[in-house]
């Protein structure tokens, strides 16, 4: 068969490089299975574009007018929309509109153009959600001025905006007055392809969850990561902090939305992958459904990488007919794909902002998403995976000190944590500094105590250090502290400045914690009694924590996997076997 | 103070106290479970094992007063990379370090999960014990009985009969409510939410001892009857399984877990111990009969051996899509079926939920002839 692949086009704002990293599994994923694969894509500083990826490749405008000229060209048999995120929906739905596809007897793979009308129609899919009697925030569809005008005394305020069609939520908005509400409503039925905005009850403050689910075409569904946000209802997922898995549902919740997300792309009739985001009362079992993304998104390309399971590659083989109980497990090399994720480990994404880039720039994060790439932190705790990601973030900020704030006063600190912005994270961690509470700040900001008690698990190791360093290490036992702070994750040059040390300093402080580590396992007294018939031969596996790399593995380590996916953190036991 | 988990091979592993103190004995077992602590921890299944969970971070959300699967803490001890110390969940009431001190359930934390997984995957289940002193918990390990050794469905099973309501537990005098099938339960280690859903699914659930006669059982005017999950070599439950063969073709039965290889071994079939056994929310079963696959939640160290169901007259109609093992049989003539996951869930996915009611239509329209 031969399969035309529309790419996702230009990186723009609002969108990280994950629909390259999507189409190239997928693109590769369909070649495995002997298809041929012509892509067309209007960007060629991507993965995809390299020579190898696609049979045939066309750098061409992402138009109607250019896309079918493609296909007269190459007469594929099939299109496979759903993986060049919102640009590829869109190109396919204005082929299929403009008669294309059926001009060209050209069959739609994955999940059917009418499936994803249902889930990104605002009134379609919020119609389907009351036929499966699943929850959506009351909303008003408004396609004019006029009708605008008309619910301005009606809703609720605060309110959101989301325009349909778009990418990345762009027009979309919060709204505190019915004068906002008229200015953000205006500009929203702008930019929606369909001039198309739903206005709808505002749940900020909520928990959002997301869950990434597949299903195949006979109706196999599972479930392949959820995750949590740092931030609350209110910032766009794409700028938020996500954790996966999620933190702070009991199971009884976990599965509840679980439940609810597979209703979901049952009804909707997806093939492939499938993004549901929820909104979960914090205080209650009351949840809305939020939105659904029916198509390989950013958040599926996060939860791949987070749990190794290739959401893409399998997204492609369900859309030239597998069943998910047919495709392997590449990463176990032994089961197959038809199972969910067990992660032992924690994942944090932060997202990247190009504020240092558009120094000028409004800050403030809402339903549109600011964020131009993002970083993941996978470790054994929250607190080290964490600290990891702000490293990666490649910003000024190493850890959790940021001079603006340590400079801010009281009123403006408070006005930090409570807007967010790309820096709130570091607003949080100075207001823990000061000794506000979590409880205040949690009132503050809406971010889960728990994140934030975790946050302030890392301000007392911070503050020991300093204190150490300030005390000439006479506060405490230094290897100790040395020791707990890198299991925590605090890189050296971070404890090496607070401890006020220099680079030679640093590298005894690090000896003296390696060896700390390291120190020989003590000799035990032998046992005493003539009952003991253990084998003599103890030897204690002391908490010798050392660095040590780790197996992404999707299965929590229940079954021997072949991936070389690998994630440094502080352990007892190294996962990375040296080959020769 | 320091807190020890050695391993019945001799593997010392030292990490920090988590519960009680003291020293407690089990067969050291893993689960990939994300979430799930509190209905693990009270899951009579895990009687006799000391419990590892694969994912590093528990008691995140705490513990809650409905979450409860059974009135006592089940495993005999507890294995965690990190327990949290202030939950965040608006159920929750304390944390699980409070939980396990009230118990009195020996833990330890702090250590590499991730490692004694791997050891268990690779090396098979073994004895164990938590200890805060070596010598002490060396001597608590050479007197245990070995796992396979030990009966436990009878230490966990009910004392005494009692039926299911609305609100949980009622006296066995109390009357039924018209319309509801009979539904007796054989209780070998039975979790609250298979009460629940069968109540909720249109049963009257009416829960015997593991040591009833099918007399007993016969004499409670059955609609069906369900052989309950439980902890413990199934070879070991000739009384049971007499009782069940006395049962099999009278009435409909149903078995979870346990009750699949009762079933089995009630038809003359054999079941055999697996390496580290089936725990976690995530198992994949695929159904022979419609081709469709389910994601289940599983807890067993036993299996079904197809080999040994030829010529007994069970069929197996479910396998496990990661190891082949048999996760349901069924005997046509007998209206007996079983299956070897938990469609009760707590913890786990609610995939299974429709064999509830479907088991409930079957006896049903067996009632009503």
């Amino acid at each position: 068969m031969k399969v035309l692949v529309i790419g996702s086009g230009p990186i723009v704002i609002g969108q990280a490089a994950e629909f390259d990293y999507a189409g190239t599994q997928a693109c590769k994923s369909l070649k495995e299975e002997g298809h041929e694969v012509v892509l067309i894509n209007s960007n060629p500083a991507t993965i995809m574009t390299d020579p190898g990826v696609a049979d045939a490749l066309y750098i061409e405008p992402l138009n109607v007018d250019f896309c079918e000229r493609v296909i007269a060209r190459e007469r594929p048999d099939a299109l496979l929309p759903t993986l060049g995120g919102q640009t590829g929906l869109n190109l396919a739905t204005q082929l299929a509109d403009a008669g294309i596809l059926e001009k060209y007897n050209l069959r739609v793979l994955g999940t059917p153009l009418s499936a994803i009308r249902k889930a990104e129609d605002r009134e379609q899919f919020r119609d389907l959600m009351r036929e499966i009697k699943e929850p959506v925030p009351e909303s008003w569809i408004i396609t004019n001025e006029t009708e605008l005008e008309a619910v301005l005394s009606v809703v609720p305020y605060p309110c959101i905006i989301r325009p349909a069609y778009t990418l990345g939520g762009t027009g979309g908005g919060i709204a505190d007055t019915p004068e906002e509400l008229w200015e953000t409503g205006r500009k929203g039925l702008k930019l929606s392809m369909r001039s198309q905005i739903m206005v709808e009850r505002s749940l900020l403050g909520w928990k959002e969850v997301e869950y990434e689910v597949m299903r195949d075409s006979i109706g196999t569904c599972i479930t392949i990561c959820n995750m949590e946000n740092f931030d609350p209802m209110g910032v766009h997922t794409g700028d938020s902090i996500v954790i996966a898995p999620s933190q702070t549902l009991s199971d009884l919740e976990y599965h509840m939305l679980r439940t609810a997300s597979l209703k979901i792309i049952q009804a909707l009739g997806i093939e492939g992958g499938c993004n549901v985001q929820l909104a979960v009362n914090p205080e209650s079992f009351d949840y809305y459904i939020i939105e659904v993304n029916p198509r390989v998104s950013r958040s599926s390309a996060l939860a791949s990488k987070a749990t190794g399971y290739p959401i893409a590659r399998v997204a492609a083989k369900i859309a030239v007919g597998k069943t998910l109980d047919q495709i392997d497990n590449q990463v176990t090399g032994s089961t197959k794909a038809c199972f969910e994720p067990a992660l032992d480990y924690c994942v944090v994404k932060v997202p990247r902002w190009p504020f240092d880039k558009f120094a000028t720039g409004d800050r403030s994060l809402f339903t549109q998403m600011k964020a131009t790439g993002e970083v993941m932190a996978i470790d054994r705790s929250f607190e080290a995976a964490m600290m990891k990601a702000i490293r990666g973030l490649e910003v000024k900020q190493k850890d959790l000190r940021h001079a603006k704030f340590q400079a801010a006063e009281a009123a403006d600190l408070r006005n930090s944590i409570q807007k967010p912005t790309d820096e709130r994270f570091w607003a949080i961690a100075e207001g823990l500094r000061r000794g506000w509470t979590v409880d205040e700040i949690n009132k503050l900001s809406r971010v889960d105590r728990w994140f934030l008690r975790k946050m302030l698990n890392l301000i007392k190791i911070e503050t020991r250090l300093l204190e150490a360093g300030e005390s000439k290490g006479v506060s405490e036992d230094l290897g100790t502290l040395i020791q707990e702070a890198f299991l925590i994750g605090f890189p050296s040059p971070t404890i090496a400045s607070l401890l006020g040390l220099n680079r030679k300093d640093l590298d005894q402080a690090r000896d003296a914690y390696l060896k700390l580590g390291k120190s020989p396992a003590e000799e035990l007294s032998t046992p005493s009694g003539a009952s003991f018939q253990l084998s003599a031969a103890y030897e204690i596996e002391r908490q010798k924590v050392m660095p040590v790399f780790k197996m992404v593995d999707t299965c929590a380590g229940e079954f021997e996997s072949q991936t070389p996916y690998y994630y440094g953190t502080f352990e007892q036991e190294d996962d990375a076997v040296v080959r020769n | 103070m320091k807190r020890y988990l050695i391993l019945g091979d001799g593997k010392v592993i030292e990490g920090n106290p988590l519960g009680a103190s003291g020293e407690t004995v089990g067969e050291v077992v893993f689960n990939t479970g994300m979430t799930g602590y509190q209905e693990i921890l009270t899951d009579p299944s895990y009687s006799g094992q000391i419990v590892l969970l694969t994912y590093p971070l528990i008691g995140n959300y705490g513990i809650n007063d409905d979450d409860f699967e059974s009135d006592r803490i089940q495993p005999t001890g507890l294995i965690v990379r990190e327990a949290c110390e202030i939950p965040s969940n608006w159920r929750a009431s304390k944390s699980i370090d409070q939980l396990l001190k009230e118990r009195g359930t020996v833990a330890i934390q702090g250590v590499d999960t991730r490692a004694i997984t791997k050891h268990i995957r690779s090396a098979g289940v073994t004895m164990g014990v938590i200890c805060d002193d070596l010598d002490a918990g060396r001597a608590a390990l050479n007197n245990s009985k070995g796992y396979g050794d030990t009966d436990f469905v009878y230490d966990v099973t009910t004392s005494t009969p009692y039926k299911w309501g609305r609100e949980g537990k009622e006296s066995i005098e109390t009357p039924d409510e018209a319309g509801r099938v009979r539904l007796v339960v054989i209780d070998c280690g039975l979790k609250f939410n298979i009460l629940r859903r069968f109540w909720k699914a249109g049963c009257r659930p009416i829960v015997v001892p593991a040591t009833s006669t099918a007399e007993e059982v016969l004499a409670l005017k059955p609609d069906g009857i369900l052989l309950s999950p439980g902890p413990g070599d199934p070879a070991r439950l000739e009384p049971v399984v007499k009782t069940v063969q006395q049962l099999l073709g009278k009435k409909p039965i149903f078995g979870i877990c346990l009750g699949n290889q009762i079933l089995c071994h009630a038809v003359g079939g054999e079941t055999y111990k697996l390496k580290f056994g089936h725990r976690g929310s995530n198992h994949p079963v695929k159904d022979l009969l419609t081709g469709k696959v389910t994601i289940t939640s599983q807890n067993h160290g036993y299996a079904v051996d197809p080999a040994s169901l030829e010529g007994t007259g069970a069929e197996v109609t479910q396998l496990n899509l990661n190891d082949g093992t048999v996760e349901g049989i069924r005997i046509k003539d007998a209206m007996a079926n079983s299956i070897q996951y938990h469609p009760e869930a707590a913890p786990g996915p609610w995939d299974s939920r429709p064999y509830f009611k479907e088991f409930v239509e079957q006896m049903t329209s067996v009632r009503n002839g």
